[in-house]
């Protein structure tokens, strides 16, 4: 399928594919393992990408085009399909805050306006000192303790105004998040 | 057959077809919109919503998607009902949910499908009243416009580009209702057959951006039937015309040739006609000398030279059968010669020679897609024959058809056939000069120069059949390993195909191929022909071969003109200097009195002429151009040129009574090729009162003023007495019959999408047939095997291999303003070992020698060209330094080249050092 050279040649002359790390390469490889063909792996080596990136930029969505022949639009199609595949750059900590109908019933929105107030920031933006990015999520299955919100890997169940001062302070300090409630 | 009842009338139907499907075929109104004949159902757009009952006491009945359910015998349907009519409205109404209020101002305004099926579906009223999504538009390049707003989410742009076209570069991205249909980023479209994205769009997100610099509705355009020039498939096109200017081209439906689809250099190189360069009247003198002579004075002067004795004709293969008719008739036949070069005519005879032959059929586009084992041998059908190209493309699908029915998987069912076949393809094996755009659906592919190739092919004939001829070379044990996968797949095929062509630029070759064609037949028992498609160059090749005489060449004209022995030459829409080396040719006009040339474009031919004699377009007259296959097709004149320049036929005919019929029928008789040519032109039988076909609907503005700006009086519409159309609106109903339609209308279906009205069934023939007819009869045995010929030696250090570019190759759409932005430029692309040894890097020059010729090329580096080999791209209009396997000498050359990589298309190409 090198027919993905011909889609790169155009986008060629506004991107430069990026040079994967070895430490990516070695991860990507590893999923190569696990699927009939190396076409599949795209939506891997994205978040791949994005866990030693950060986000994804144009560079390494062409890097990795190349790296497993998917024309660059196909990759895009399956990058900007997933919202969590961060396509601009996100802060340090990113805070996925659900809106869903348990945490509003339990009154989301306020916390919402508190985080806001508080980091200056709205939905799909990010704090000036790239700390922190807010970002609006469905559901995150925890309805029985919501309101509830996801920093990085870590979920804060039963939030409260104070709990979420708390919390900003932690991830300011550097100190991981709560595992359990 | 089955029979199913539609709201209450029985119908016998297909029952291995859809619902959908069916009840278009019947004619009824049922709206869709991500549902295609040549595409399939994926039950995406819930649109074709109809009830369906269970049995004749079932009142309730169920909801279903029609383009997803099978006709089954004893189904009992209803569009009519209620609840399916609610459905429908609800569904375009959440559809249109952002659709802008932008109609007035939309190219798709008057022929879109999604205004039809709005108004079919009865939403006439949006009650959405919420801020509307909005996306940022791509720039796409020159032909396609993008206004993303308009978008339904149908998914067709992305179903036809990349599933059906194989393109690369268009994606769906994004979800929900922030769905996006583009490019990565900006940036042309690769596909050669982006165009049709305008056709398959049901509403105004890809629109024609050649068309929106000069728009006009639909109905303001004046259209005929006609075909297109670009290549040798003869598609069926509609070109519009308004105020004496070309306006576009769209897909005319033709059942065996182009379908529902047409390749860019057809649809959008035909800006040609509208040229300020071209020559509006005709001239007489050389140099300061020239001057612009009255029609009068031209005709009269042209037929002094005629009538004087000693002329030769050179005819044309972008001409039209009667224009060349009409000079081999003034000249006599053994005074005309084919304006071709001389490689290319040895091979058009060959090609003669095989069209009578019984073992071997030019299969038609539709036949190449029911293919499932196909063999290229030489020919990059995609730059020389593009549409053949997408047929291939479908011809290798053939496969999941095939597993899709041992699974009992309707083959309209697309995704289910796409999820089951996943990669699996037919046998398609690519041996060429060079990496081509089809390498993608391989199965094998093979690079190689042109006496490379043809060792391989010699060798497979004699793999398939033990009486074919030893061949010269012996083969490593991998090559005799993939000729005899191929044997096996060609031999297995239900219906095996093998596609060569003039553009190998190798006689050798096209020969070594008619042997595999033929150990073929020999190899399936001898009772059915293959199908061997041979692709030629131009729109009439095969016509202008069929007229000519087997001796009379180019060379031999340039010979005779050279010694003196003739006193005029009339060269008939053909530059001389594109089809023999210049040296030749200027020997040749030094010898000869006088040099008459008929064109419509400037040329280096007509600037040494002694009188230009200013010709027509396509657009502008009337023709039959002759296809690949042996179809003759007429084209009909779309507008009269509103300058001095004339049809060919009527400058050159001898008494000005002879018409278009009166030269087909004397050509008929006196020519055995074009026996039954007279037969493919539209009768005016239904006519009544000598009434006349319009080509303008009637719709049609503004035609009492649309003279008003010159003159206040109402001018008379200009008459045609060459055809059995009128330019107005008044006339006979052109709707009953296809081969006089000039453009594609149905009450309330103002799309494109009417064509199904016009249909035996959808995706089928046009009811009346289809148009035109296939001139070649096969009632011979084949005169046994051609010999291999040990080639002439050469001496030089590289192999040439001539390539071919979708822009740039063919003469006319390369002088379309709007392609020159696509257009590719002269080139010889080196293997990188090779560029490294001579120490050139891309877009260097090179001087390319043979025998007598030198010449610069601009370097590109392809990865798979075959070291020892260069792939040169000259333009059309320039004659290549040397020809198909000629050994050549490199040097590197001084300065570097204004070559145009950035439109040059190709899946190889080492992007360092561009």
């Amino acid at each position: 399928m090198n027919s993905n050279l011909i889609a790169s040649s155009a986008t060629s002359d506004k991107i430069q594919a990026r040079e994967l790390t070895a430490s990516e390469i070695e991860e990507i490889e590893h999923e190569k393992t696990l699927y009939p063909d190396k076409q599949a792996v795209g939506l891997e080596a994205l978040k791949i990408v994005q866990k030693h990136q950060g986000w994804v930029s144009d560079e390494s969505l062409l890097a990795i085009s190349r790296y497993l022949d998917i024309p660059v639009s196909e990759l895009e199609g399956v990058a900007t399909f997933f919202n969590l595949v961060f396509r601009r750059p996100v802060g340090k900590h990113v805070m996925l805050f659900c809106d869903s109908v348990s945490c509003w019933i339990m009154g989301c929105e306020n916390i919402r306006a508190h985080i806001s107030q508080k980091l200056g920031i709205d939905y799909g933006e990010t704090t000036a000192d790239g700390e922190f990015t807010l970002l609006p999520v469905p559901c995150l299955g925890d309805c029985d303790r919501a309101p509830v919100m996801m920093v990085d890997e870590n979920q804060h169940r039963n939030l409260t105004a104070e709990k979420v001062d708390a919390i900003i302070q932690q991830y300011r300090n550097n100190e991981p998040g709560e595992q359990g409630s | 057959m089955a029979k199913i009842v539609i709201d209450g009338v029985t119908y016998e139907v297909n029952g291995d077809n859809n619902l959908l499907q069916e009840c278009l075929s019947k004619g009824l109104d049922l709206p869709y919109f991500c549902w295609h004949p040549c595409m399939g159902s994926v039950g995406a757009c819930r649109q074709c919503a109809v009830k369906q009952y269970r049995d004749a006491d079932d009142q309730k009945g169920t909801l279903v998607m029609a383009c997803m359910t099978k006709a089954n015998d004893g189904s009992i349907i209803s569009i009519e009902d209620e609840e399916a009519k609610k459905f429908r409205a609800n569904v375009i109404e959440s559809l249109m949910i952002s659709h802008p209020h932008d109609c007035p101002v939309c190219e798709e305004g008057g022929e879109c499908h999604l205004q039809d099926m709005t108004l079919m579906s009865g939403h006439n009223y949006r009650r959405y009243d919420r801020k509307k999504v909005t996306h940022r538009n791509q720039y796409l390049g020159p032909f396609v416009g993008h206004e993303m707003n308009r978008c339904i989410t149908c998914y067709r742009c992305v179903r036809f580009y990349d599933d059906y076209a194989g393109g690369t570069d268009l994606a769906a991205q994004a979800s929900h209702h922030h769905t996006y249909f583009g490019r990565q980023s900006d940036g042309f479209l690769e596909s050669e057959f982006s165009g049709n994205l305008v056709e398959m769009c049901p509403t105004g997100v890809f629109t024609d951006a050649t068309f929106s610099a000069h728009y006009s509705r639909k109905w303001d355009l004046q259209t005929a039937p006609s075909v297109c020039v670009g290549c040798a498939v003869g598609c069926n096109t509609t070109p519009g015309e308004r105020y004496g200017e070309l306006r576009r081209i769209v897909n005319r439906y033709h059942g065996d040739v182009n379908g529902y689809f047409l390749c860019d250099r057809g649809r959008f190189g035909y800006g040609f006609v509208n040229s300020a360069e071209r020559l509006a009247e005709s001239q007489q003198g050389k140099g300061t000398g020239r001057r612009t002579v009255s029609e009068d004075e031209a005709v009269l002067e042209l037929n002094r030279i005629l009538d004087g004795g000693q002329v030769i004709g050179i005819g044309s293969p972008r001409a039209s059968v009667e224009a060349n008719l009409a000079l081999l008739q003034r000249v006599g036949g053994d005074n005309f010669y084919a304006g071709v070069s001389d490689a290319e005519f040895a091979q058009l005879q060959i090609l003669k020679q095989l069209s009578g032959e019984s073992a071997l059929h030019a299969p038609s586009v539709r036949e190449i897609e029911e293919c499932d084992a196909v063999l290229v041998l030489g020919e990059d059908v995609t730059n020389t024959a593009p549409r053949i190209a997408l047929a291939l493309r479908q011809s290798a699908r053939n496969r999941a058809d095939e597993l899709a029915a041992a699974a009992g998987i309707p083959s309209w069912q697309d995704a289910a056939v796409r999820e089951l076949a996943q990669r699996e393809l037919s046998p398609v094996y690519l041996l060429s000069g060079y990496a081509t755009r089809l390498d993608d659906i391989a199965r094998a592919t093979v690079v190689d120069s042109a006496p490379g190739l043809t060792q391989l092919a010699q060798a497979l004939a004699r793999t398939l059949d033990s009486a074919a001829p030893t061949p010269a070379a012996t083969l490593q044990e991998e090559q005799k390993q993939l000729l005899g996968s191929i044997a096996d797949d060609l031999k297995g095929a239900r219906r095996p195909l093998i596609v060569c062509g003039t553009g190998s630029g190798s006689e050798a070759l096209l020969k070594a191929a008619a042997n595999v064609a033929r150990a073929l037949a020999t190899a399936r028992g001898g009772d059915q022909a293959v199908d061997f498609c041979c692709v030629v160059p131009e729109v009439n090749s095969v016509g202008l071969v069929l007229m000519a005489g087997e001796t009379q060449s180019l060379g031999l004209a340039l010979k005779k003109m050279q010694a003196g022995d003739v006193q005029a030459a009339v060269v008939l829409e053909n530059d001389l200097f594109g089809r023999a080396p210049q040296s030749q040719v200027e020997a040749a006009l030094a010898g000869v009195g006088q040099l008459v040339a008929i064109d419509q474009l400037p040329t280096r031919t007509t600037e040494l002429a002694d009188l230009v004699i200013a010709g027509t377009s396509f657009a502008e007259q009337q023709g039959t151009y002759i296809n690949y296959e042996g179809r003759a097709q007429t084209s009909m004149q779309v507008f009269m040129n509103n300058q001095a320049a004339r049809p060919a036929w009527k400058w050159l005919r001898k008494e000005s009574e002879t018409t278009l019929a009166g030269l087909l029928q004397t050509a008929e008789t006196t020519l055995e090729g074009l026996a039954g040519i007279t037969a493919i032109l539209p009768v005016s039988a239904a006519a009544v009162a000598g009434m006349k076909y319009p080509r303008q609907s009637h719709r049609y503005s503004g035609r009492t003023a649309i003279q008003a700006a010159a003159n206040v009086h109402e001018g008379k519409q200009p008459e045609d007495r060459d055809s059995i159309m009128a330019f107005s609106m008044e006339g006979m109903s052109s709707q009953r019959d296809t081969a006089v339609l000039p453009n594609t209308w149905a009450p309330r279906w103002n799309s494109n999408q009417s064509v199904s009205k016009f249909l035996d069934e959808v995706g089928g023939h046009l009811r009346q047939g289809n148009p035109g007819r296939l001139l070649f009869t096969r009632n011979g045995s084949s005169a046994g095997y051609f010999e291999p010929e040990s080639a002439a030696v050469t001496t030089g250090d590289f192999t040439l291999i001539p390539a071919y570019q979708l822009y740039g190759s063919d003469e006319l759409s390369a002088r379309a303003e709007v392609v020159n932005e696509r257009l590719t430029g002269a080139y010889v692309a080196l293997a990188p070992h090779d560029a490294q040894q001579l120490g050139v890097a891309a877009n260097d020059l090179v001087t390319v020698s043979a025998d007598q010729e030198a010449l610069d090329y601009p370097v590109c580096i392809r990865r798979s060209v075959k070291p020892g080999t260069i792939v040169a791209f000259t333009p059309a209009g320039q004659f290549p330094v040397a020809g198909a396997g000629d050994q050549v000498s490199l040097s590197k050359a001084q300065g570097s080249g204004q070559a145009r990589f950035g439109n040059l298309i190709v899946s190889d190409l080492q992007q360092e050092g561009i």
